[in-house]
């Protein structure tokens, strides 16, 4: 399944669905489009939610890595939710699991922005 | 006297959409071959990573330049080597991302993966200068 994402806000929080792939190529370009738009929206709060997410590869890993990156720059954050085993197990493997705040209720997700 | 392995080359365009090819006649060879759901992944996604690397690096891109996969099905191992027409590489000298100052790095995430799901990895020079990804992966028995 290719990637696909629909953003909806929660409050002051950008909530990313998304489902498919995170690879090279079309779904790893769609993921940093979507950061800077929201940047570009002055939206800082985002949860990104990977409960529909099937694949991930090193550059789709780098492409989250960069969205964090670039909010933190920007004074804002990127929070992760609902990882499958497959993605928890990558994001183990390259030390990732300890940067980022990781969430499996979108509820405390939001939450956390709010702490 | 152990059998000759059974061996599949395949010749991969670079183009983007080989990487996806790659890994998934990797996935199928990995169940020819005996390994169960979860290592077929694996050994997919560190055929997918390897391609990956030959598409972007090795061969830059460039159109003209081929990428050849080679499966042999030993009785005890799957291994997989992965040829491009680059200037080659060193394994030695990608950097570990898992070091606090690459973490939030760029690069190493591929070559991490692949050590991490296949028992062996190692980079040779090819005949024509390009870099021979060689990984394996053995049976649990």
């Amino acid at each position: 399944m290719s990637f696909k994402a629909t953003s909806r806000d929660v409050a002051d929080v950008t909530v990313i669905d998304m489902e498919g792939r995170i690879t090279l190529g079309e779904g790893s370009a769609l993921l940093r489009d979507l950061v800077r738009e929201n940047l570009g929206k002055r939206r800082k709060k985002i949860v990104m939610n990977l409960a529909g997410i099937t694949y991930i590869d090193s550059t789709g890993l780098g492409e989250l890595v960069s969205g964090y990156r670039l909010m933190k720059s920007e004074g804002g954050e990127l929070k992760l939710l609902n990882l499958n085993k497959k993605v928890t197990d990558l994001l183990q493997i390259t030390k990732l699991y300890t940067v980022f705040d990781i969430y499996n209720q979108e509820s405390q997700a939001i939450a956390s922005f709010h702490s | 006297m152990p059998s000759k392995p059974q061996r599949m080359e395949i010749v991969l365009e670079t183009l983007i959409e080989s990487i996806a090819l790659a890994e998934e006649v990797g996935m199928r060879i990995a169940a020819v071959a005996g390994f169960g759901e979860e290592d077929q992944y694996r050994i997919g996604l560190a055929v997918h990573e390897g391609v990956m690397n030959a598409f972007q690096y090795g061969n830059q891109q460039r159109r003209e330049r081929k990428i050849h996969l080679t499966f042999e099905l030993h009785e005890d191992k799957l291994v997989v080597h992965i040829v491009d027409q680059g200037t080659g590489f060193r394994i030695e000298d990608v950097p570990d991302p898992r070091d606090d100052e690459n973490v939030l790095g760029d690069s190493g995430r591929g070559v991490l993966l692949m050590k991490a799901f296949m028992d062996e990895v190692d980079v040779h020079s090819s005949e024509a200068g390009g870099a021979r990804l060689v990984m394996a992966k053995h049976h649990k028995r």
